[in-house]
């Protein structure tokens, strides 16, 4: 065995005593294998490769256990052995690739520190490997990109430096770390794709951690499902993935989005309530005619949207679906009346509402009527506030409530949308990301909107916790007859709620349709490209399936 | 992660709870809070205290060494350093709150508005507090006080003045990085005005690093009076403040007579390590992110 890791057991030292991250696991890694950590935020995934790495954060030490590379015992190598180690024999890519990098040195320049740090390269010779390294990631032109800032670099790009950085010294283990969480779909597939080849290429062994099955049981010959510092589930991926064994893996495999899921079937088995009565009517609701946006960019003007045209009816679901920089935000900002548009027209219920400035549309009647849910509920709530004053600010200033009746009004909310009501004293910081979501919905739909804009509202929760969020949607519709705008990347969560999907690339409508035809059978190249750079986890076997597939055609 | 329990405790009307809290965690806030409690204590009641008229000579008793009936000694026309070192607490307190008040709200509203905005508001009162923080902020405030006139206001405005900047560039930052955050945007969207945003929302956000400015600002602005006074600007003798009594004390040091400047100086020296302390004590108080 290459790394093995017995009963590992790493705590951090807290105002509130000592928490146990990870409680005893025990994992084997082959030369040249691929083992996938699979688990949800809090689950240790990243606290035991840091630990591996001995590269703890201050006040997290192993308090039992061992790990064995190559022979050599990491929990009491010295730390200038460590050194030596990491790099040349374990290396590691971050999350974000930006971070990981430096940004006010030249990426060339950073490979050259690395070749040079661990006595790969002369002066003389480190500029040559450090394009050498380059070419190998497959960056074009590489003579070129040596200069360049991480700055002057797309994500996908970064990424690719911060794998030629970790391969530089040829290192025998690779451990990455959520490589692809942030990137678009096309890159993460990109990434992923070149990253299992160079491993494969040099007979590397790696470890992916990471909150997506389906990523990882594609690119991984070995599985590790962790909850709450444990293991529950070791398997080959095909049969983790196909046949789980463990309740918690159960629940996860369920939760991922796939091609033929309903939105019900993400939910535990035990827990699916019947799905709600929902009837889209022929009415239009809102209509889009050929609306642009231009900014004044340093380089000349930067056109975001390009003129897009399509109808939202009454109590339908529209998705709309690109990659960053497609101009979905921009439209989505347009349409709420954050921002104005250069040209075209926005007509709600027959009122253009794009002939009222942004400025003032806050003071308008339909303001009310038209909100929106935002991407980082985190983000979207004030940390000052608490839970129910939150809820109750557009009941406050647009509905003219106070007292009993804006508590009454309050309560009713976090009752519709599941959250207790003795969470509503608690300031954001003190809930969880679930529950940060519910009360961004609740005080999106305070006002009874009849039209939403949920951007990428499932976007920064964790699997099981986005499945109870969609589902929270799909009650919410059909209680209240809300239209959505679903704006996201994933093709696969927004075909769980919507009728019709828009793609967009390059500020332009490319695909339009109903949401089973685009996604069966999708007729723009870039659509086919979203498609199949979708995770795509063996097929699995289920005797549960059908009979949820049953329940949802009733 | 299994902690489901104790945050209930800091819900409503949790502030003294959380005061007392934040008084416990830290030994030094507890501290530091005792000695403001002091300071203010003697700001209030000293002069209605002290043993001696902080103005009465007796020049029979003209440079005592410390003693049971003068705790702090005599200064050279007999008047009691103790008393007169409390009772110019008063003064000195209320010059600096005053002066820190002051720039604290014009800083933040300039500050507020350059960051909410943007544009060239945004770049005219940037260059204008550049403007200020070039001169020797010590040698602008002996300017300002000797333009406008020798007076205990002007001493005030004069240490406000070179104190807004510090203000405007922190909330200018703190309000600059959350104009585009969700919370700001959701505010709009639930029919805030601009002002409103800004007021309600953001502007809150920036309090606990304000605090940590107000307490450290507070010392500089004491030291900056006592500064103004020592080098006879401001506060005129026989008044007792403990700029002045340093500068008078300091003759006599050579002669042996210490005790004359020594514990003014010792006072404006606990004074200004008294409001540096309290900054962290004040930030955690005002932080409901602390309130777990």
């Amino acid at each position: 065995m290459m790394l093995s890791i017995k009963d590992l057991a790493v705590g951090f030292r807290t105002r509130r005593g000592e928490v146990q991250a990870v409680r005893g696991i025990s994992l084997e890694l082959a030369k040249g294998e691929t083992l996938g950590i699979v688990g949800e935020s809090g689950s240790g995934k990243s606290v035991t490769s840091f630990a591996l790495m001995r590269i703890l954060d201050a006040g997290g030490s192993i308090t039992a256990g061992e790990v064995t590379y190559s022979g050599i015992d990491l929990r009491r190598a010295s730390e200038r052995d460590m050194r030596t180690i990491r790099g040349r024999e374990i290396s590691m890519i971050f999350q974000n690739p930006r971070a990981a990098l430096n940004p006010i040195r030249k990426v060339g320049h950073q490979i050259e520190d690395v070749l040079r740090q661990h006595a790969r390269a002369t002066r003389g010779d480190a500029r040559e490997k450090a394009i050498q390294a380059l070419r190998d990631v497959r960056i074009n032109d590489p003579e070129a990109r040596y200069h360049a800032y991480p700055f002057e670099l797309s994500g996908g790009m970064c990424q690719r430096i911060v794998i030629a950085l970790a391969l530089a010294c040829d290192p025998r283990l690779l451990i990455a770390d959520e490589p692809t969480t942030g990137l678009d779909i096309t890159t993460q597939k990109a990434v992923m794709d070149l990253s299992q080849e160079l491993i494969r290429e040099r007979g590397m062994a790696s470890i992916l951690i990471t909150h997506d099955l389906g990523l990882a049981a594609q690119y991984c010959d070995r599985l590790a499902v962790m909850k709450d510092g444990e293991i529950v589930e070791t398997g080959p991926a095909e049969a983790v993935f196909a046949n789980p064994q463990h309740t918690y893996t159960c629940r996860l495999v369920e939760a991922t989005p796939r091609p033929d899921a309903s939105v019900r079937s993400l939910l535990p088995a035990d827990r699916r309530p019947p799905e709600l009565e929902y009837t889209p009517s022929d009415q239009p609701l809102l209509e889009v005619r050929d609306l642009r946006k231009t900014f004044a960019g340093k380089a000349g003007p930067v056109r975001a949207v390009k003129g897009i045209s399509f109808t939202v009816n009454q109590g339908q679901s529209v998705g709309l679906v690109g990659e960053s920089g497609c101009g979905k935000s921009t439209t989505s900002s347009m349409l709420v009346r954050l921002l104005d548009p250069t040209e075209g027209q926005i007509l709600y219920q027959g009122n253009d509402l794009a002939q009222i400035p942004a400025e003032q549309f806050g003071k308008h009647p339909l303001r009310g009527d038209i909100q929106l849910v935002f991407q980082d509920a985190t983000d979207s709530l004030n940390p000052r506030h608490n839970a129910g004053d939150c809820i109750a600010e557009p009941l406050r200033r647009l509905a003219g409530l106070r007292g009993k009746a804006l508590r009454a009004r309050v309560e009713e909310l976090a009752e519709l949308t599941g959250l207790p009501a003795n969470l509503l004293s608690r300031f954001p910081h003190q809930l969880s990301g679930g529950q940060k979501a519910r009360v961004g919905i609740a005080r999106a739909i305070a006002l009874d909107p009849k039209f939403l804009i949920l951007d990428e509202p499932t976007a920064a929760l964790d699997v099981s916790i986005q499945a109870v969020i969609l589902n929270l949607l799909a009650d919410l519709r059909a209680r209240l007859g809300m239209s959505y705008l679903f704006v996201s990347h994933d093709l696969n969560v927004v075909r769980l709620l919507c009728d019709e999907v828009i793609v967009m690339q390059d500020g332009e409508i490319v695909e339009a349709g109903p949401a089973a035809q685009v996604m069966t059978a999708p007729a723009h190249p870039y659509t086919r490209a979203l498609l199949s750079a979708a995770p795509r986890p063996p097929e699995r076997v289920l005797e549960t399936e059908p009979l949820a597939e049953v329940q949802s055609a009733l | 992660m299994t902690t489901a329990t104790p945050t209930s405790v800091s819900t409503q009307g949790g502030l003294w709870a959380h005061l007392v809290y934040v008084l416990r965690d830290n030994p030094v806030t507890l501290l530091s809070f005792g000695l403001f409690a002091f300071f203010v204590g003697s700001a209030l009641f000293g002069p209605y205290l002290v043993p001696y008229d902080p103005l009465t000579t007796n020049a029979a008793q003209a440079l005592q060494p410390p003693s049971f009936s003068h705790w702090f000694g005599t200064d050279n026309l007999g008047r009691d350093v103790f008393s007169r070192v409390i009772v110019a607490t008063r003064l000195d307190l209320s010059i600096s709150i005053a002066a820190v008040a002051l720039s604290f709200v014009i800083g933040s509203v300039l500050g507020a508005i350059a960051g909410y905005w943007g544009g060239w508001l945004d770049a005219v009162l940037n260059r204008v507090f550049d403007t200020i923080m070039a001169f020797p902020l010590f040698v602008l405030a002996m300017g300002i006080v000797a333009a406008l006139g020798n007076t205990i206001e002007n001493i005030v405005y004069a240490t406000a003045i070179i104190n807004i900047p510090f203000y405007a560039r922190l909330v200018r930052a703190e309000v600059n990085i959350r104009r585009e955050s969700g919370f700001a945007l959701a505010a709009r969207l639930s029919g805030n005005s601009h002002w409103r945003v800004l007021a309600f929302h953001i502007f809150p956000n920036a309090l606990p690093p304000m605090m940590v400015q107000v307490s450290l600002n507070l010392g500089w602005a004491i030291l900056n009076a006592a500064g103004l006074s020592f080098i006879g600007l401001g506060v005129r003798p026989p008044e007792p403040e403990w700029g002045i009594m340093v500068a008078q004390g300091a003759d006599f040091v050579v002669s042996g007579h210490w005790w004359v400047a020594l514990f003014p100086g010792l006072w404006l020296m606990l004074a200004v390590f008294t409001f540096n302390l309290m900054g962290d004590g004040l930030r955690d108080i005002v932080d409901p992110r602390r309130r777990t």
